[in-house]
């Protein structure tokens, strides 16, 4: 065994010790007919020639293309340092911090971050984490269900449509329901939530709503009229709740100034790799008055014997190892290693630096939106966007494949994205960050006119 | 370390200085903002602290080292299954392919981690004996959710709508209970019977036609093989309900049984327990789930697919409509799941089976010794860990479960979970794992004999341990009555971008 310590010799004083001959005797609880067979695996593996299956299988992956590809995970530079802290053992082979006199390092560092989170959001509490934006945004909807004891939530159809499914199959598990609200399909609204519909809607006594959700921005990358959204859900007797990307809360209207009561949404933009999907980072956010609703763990202040100051997780009546069937989640093991990332990237960063990280995005975004536009392929929407937005190409999917033969990631169809918006069948929804080379704009911009020039004009070309 | 004043380390807001910091980004253009309409934008911008690079690192560097870990020292924390988190699989995560690979990147680019996915979940198929194995859930509890909502989509797709019940015995982990609850179940709470298995009469009279699934951990929360599995799966398949297996124990039986083969319809995996990925303070861990052939129409979605030609690619959007969906935003958190497979690869079968040989001798040799000096109240073989009880310390001397979990503390060992189960009066639940050397185990036993001997000699150092400890014992009733979940009254971005 690799990581093991015993030898023969330590074996046999353990088990003269217990009094038994042989390990074997210590499983005899297993009864006979379930005993399992050998195991069908591979032999152990040599660190020498695991590591270079595994750096063969990470070959595998084609990373080198000029990307600009977004829909809920984006690329960011990150500052070393923030790996670098990662790498202490205190950090990532410390556990929960059920022993706080050990484990103030991740205590206090909880508190910070909720603090950062607290201040990004405009909002008061946030809990210290949870599994990513889909799981936040469900949870989140959850938490609207429980404040107002109503079972109906609404949901904007420009919300990622992974977060709608996600909340979609944690509500039909809780017995709640989930509508969604269609988008505007024309017009100088094309793209955003139809708040006509919205307060149609909300306008039905006899199913009163728990909460609606959307998303700023959405997306297809545009903004909402939140402070709208805001108001039309609370005159129904319902919560707010905003679907957020952390890095544009440094340039835009927070959730707690827009009027939301609860923010959600995916902290991976703040230092966290994309990784293919995780593990990333459940932003889950809100006012006090609903701090005995949110799921999960919250660190709180306070002082040992002494008077030193000092933290502790707290409030935890809420959570599932005292509650158990009465508990707000059942959520426990978090993704604290990837709340400290956020936290250390943002003490980097520090306030400038993320609104130059959001608006150097919003910038490579319109040099990218003229570059595709003076290609052939000019937006979709007219509404504002901060770095992500939709351009109309025809025959989206063809041209997105042909792309990736000439090394460019052109984003995502918005036909693969979003399937049930006929409006969105040509688009390719495109984004660009600060990492975003006018190089590879360039390269993109040049790549596109190539394929729609050489596309045959009929099929499905508009 | 001991530490003198009123705090241990300043908070980032107290470092922070207005116009420290910055140069890691170059400005945009000033006008980078001005398509953005007024309303839709910030009035005040955030008061994140500012802090310079050396200053950062300083801070992390400082709270880290008030921080336990299992890099620092033996952490049997039961349950928990603190083993080493081998280094190689921290660099294998971080290799560029798999770290800046786009989780909605077309599977043509993805295909070494898709490869990857897809071997590990051949693999945990085989060590649980499973058809299948989905790796979305991002930690255990999320994979007992995933699995309870198949299990009602199971009955329902039967036409069956009147399971309302899941029975949960009273030692389970709080999860348990919690997740029948999100999923819309009612849960029934089965007494243990005075050997700690499940009570198989109470079983028996809670089981009927009401009953969607029962929720077994297995071994029990006790450390303990629960030896009449085999008469609780049969009830539980003659009364038409399913069986689930909470797999966080599961690193003491790899190779020995193998649940999906004795009867085990569904069961997760905590990889980050059994499979050593990183506890990480908190997470993330993953909670992989493992079930057998007629419930794998409703795994959640996306699954791993391999094409005929050997190409691997992702479910599309309602390509299975059974599913019970998308559990959450992408396919899993490969991430932690790379970890995993190095794991697996390096251990091998025999490896493995010499996992839970290694963590199983370890754990019975710890009991062995502190029986006398604390009750063991199961005195047969445990598994990979076991229940010590201070009951009678405690009438003796006053000193609690929790006095000594301290008090080990100040003998450099992070303690045992204490209190859990709830069913053992004052109890520590106690697990070395296979990691650890005999050294320790023997060092860490002594340590708890003296500290038996402490609490009837001087009880008082052992009341009012931890000493050594960056800070003493806290006051957590003040911090949930006046709770202070944020800092007050930051003061970044006061000023202009200093450059």
């Amino acid at each position: 065994m690799p990581y093991g310590s015993h030898t023969a010799d330590d074996r046999a004083r353990m088990l003269e010790t217990i009094g038994i001959a042989s390990v074997d005797e210590l499983f005899e609880a297993i009864p006979e007919a379930l005993r399992a067979g050998p195991l069908r695996l591979d032999g152990p593996e040599p660190e020498l020639e695991l590591s270079a299956r595994l750096a063969g299988l990470a070959a595998r992956n084609r990373v080198d293309l000029a990307s600009f590809l977004g829909a809920g995970a984006y690329r960011h530079w990150t500052p070393a340092v923030v790996d670098q802290m990662l790498l202490r053992g205190e950090w990532y082979t410390a556990y929960t911090p059920y022993q706080p006199e050990v484990s103030q390092g991740t205590l206090q560092s909880i508190y910070e971050y909720q603090s950062m989170l607290a201040e990004l959001t405009g909002l008061d509490v946030v809990s210290a984490s949870h599994y990513d934006g889909g799981a936040a945004t469900a949870e989140a909807a959850l938490m609207t269900c429980r404040a107002t004891r109503r079972e109906r939530i609404l949901v904007s159809r420009a919300v990622h449509p992974h977060y709608r499914q996600t909340l979609e199959t944690y509500a039909s598990g809780a017995g709640l329901a989930a509508e969604e609200v269609p988008l505007v399909a024309d017009g100088p609204l094309a793209g955003t939530t139809d708040l006509v519909a919205l307060a149609r809607l909300l306008d039905d006594p006899a199913r009163p709503v728990a909460g609606v959700v959307a998303a700023q921005p959405n997306v297809l990358g545009l903004l909402e009229d939140m402070p709208e959204i805001g108001r039309l859900a609370h005159a129904a007797g319902a919560l707010f709740v905003g679907v957020i990307e952390p890095v544009s809360l440094a340039v835009l209207a927070p959730p707690g100034e827009y009027g939301a009561d609860i923010a959600a949404g995916e902290g991976q933009p703040l230092g966290i790799p994309l990784q293919y999907g995780g593990p990333y980072l459940g932003i889950v956010a809100c006012t006090d008055p609903l701090v005995r609703q949110i799921p999960g763990r919250l660190v709180g202040q306070t002082s040992d014997l002494d008077g030193r100051r000092a933290f502790v997780m707290t409030m935890r009546a809420r959570e599932q190892d005292i509650r158990r069937e009465k508990a707000a989640s059942n959520i426990c093991t978090n993704q604290a290693l990837l709340a400290l990332a956020a936290s250390i990237y943002l003490a980097t960063i520090g306030p400038h630096g993320l609104r130059d990280v959001a608006a150097g995005g919003a910038a490579r975004a319109a040099e990218l939106e003229a570059a595709l536009a003076a290609a052939g392929a000019p937006r979709m929407h007219a509404g504002a966007y901060l770095n992500e937005f939709v351009v109309r190409v025809p025959d989206a999917r063809g041209v997105h494949a042909r792309l990736l033969d000439r090394g460019v990631l052109a984003g995502i169809p918005t036909a693969d994205l979003l399937p049930d918006e006929p409006a969105l069948s040509d688009g390719l929804l495109v984004c660009a960050t600060e990492v975003t080379t006018s190089a590879e704009i360039g390269q993109f911009a040049s790549a596109l006119r190539a394929e729609l020039a050489a596309a045959p004009v009929a099929g499905g070309a508009r | 370390m001991s530490v003198v004043g009123e705090r241990l380390q300043p908070t980032l807001f107290e470092l922070s200085r207005p116009g420290r910091g910055g140069g890691k980004i170059p400005h945009p253009p000033a006008d980078a903002l001005d398509r953005i309409p007024a309303g839709a934008r910030r009035a005040i911008p955030p008061a994140l602290p500012e802090l310079s690079e050396p200053e950062v690192v300083r801070h992390y560097v400082n709270l880290s080292a008030l921080n336990y870990s299992v890099d620092s020292g033996f952490y049997p924390l039961g349950s928990c299954t603190m083993k080493f988190n081998p280094k190689l699989n921290e660099w294998a995560a971080r290799l560029p392919g798999f770290a800046a690979l786009h989780p909605m990147a077309p599977d043509a680019l993805a295909q070494g981690t898709l490869a990857l996915l897809f071997e590990l979940e051949a693999m945990l198929a085989e060590v649980s004996g499973m058809e299948a194995v989905t790796l979305q859930p991002a930690a255990g509890a999320h994979g007992e959710l995933t699995g309870i909502l198949m299990i009602r989509a199971y009955h329902r797709a039967r036409g069956d709508q009147e399971r309302t019940e899941v029975l949960v015995p009273d030692s389970s982990h709080g999860t348990n209970p919690a997740t029948a609850s999100m999923a819309g179940f009612r849960t029934v709470t089965i007494p243990s019977a005075p050997d700690g298995g499940v009570d198989l009469d109470a079983f028996r009279a809670a089981l009927g036609p009401r009953t969607a699934a029962i929720m077994i951990t297995n071994p029990s929360t006790l450390g303990l093989f629960e030896r009449r599995i085999g008469e609780l799966l049969a009830a539980t398949h003659a009364a038409g309900a399913l069986a689930y297996m909470d797999g966080a124990n599961l690193n003491a039986i790899l190779g020995r049984f193998r649940p999906g083969e004795a009867g085990f319809d569904v069961m997760h995996f905590n990889v980050h327990k059994t499979f050593s990925t990183p506890h990480g303070g908190g997470g993330p861990g993953a909670g992989p789930v493992g079930v057998r052939a007629d419930l794998v129409p409703f795994l959640p979605s996306p699954r791993v697919l391999r094409a005929g030609d050997g190409t691997f690619r992702l479910e599309r959007p309602g390509e299975r409509p059974t599913s019970i969906g998308r559990m959450r935003s992408f396919v899993g958190s490969t991430g932690v799941l790379i970890r995993a497979y190095s794991y697996l690869r390096a251990h091998g079968a025999s490896g493995l089976c010499e996992v839970s040989d290694d963590a199983v001798l370890a754990a019975n040799y710890l009991k062995t010794r502190l029986s006398g000096a604390y009750i063991v109240p199961f005195p047969r073989a445990c598994m990979h860990e076991f229940v010590a009880s201070a009951a009678d310390i405690k009438r003796r001397t006053g000193v609690r479960t929790l006095d000594i979990a301290k008090r080990l503390i100040d003998k450099g060992y992070h303690p045992p979970t204490i209190y859990f189960p709830l069913t053992v009066e004052e109890g520590m639940l106690i697990e070395p794992t296979e990691t650890e050397s005999l050294e320790t185990l023997d060092a860490f036993a002594e340590a708890l004999l003296e500290i038996a001997r402490e609490a009837g000699t001087n009880p008082d150092l052992v009341l009012g341990a931890p000493h050594t400890a960056p800070v003493r014992r806290l006051d957590e009733a003040t911090a949930a009555r006046q709770p202070n979940l944020r800092w007050q009254g930051m003061m970044g971005a006061e000023r202009p971008c200093p450059d």
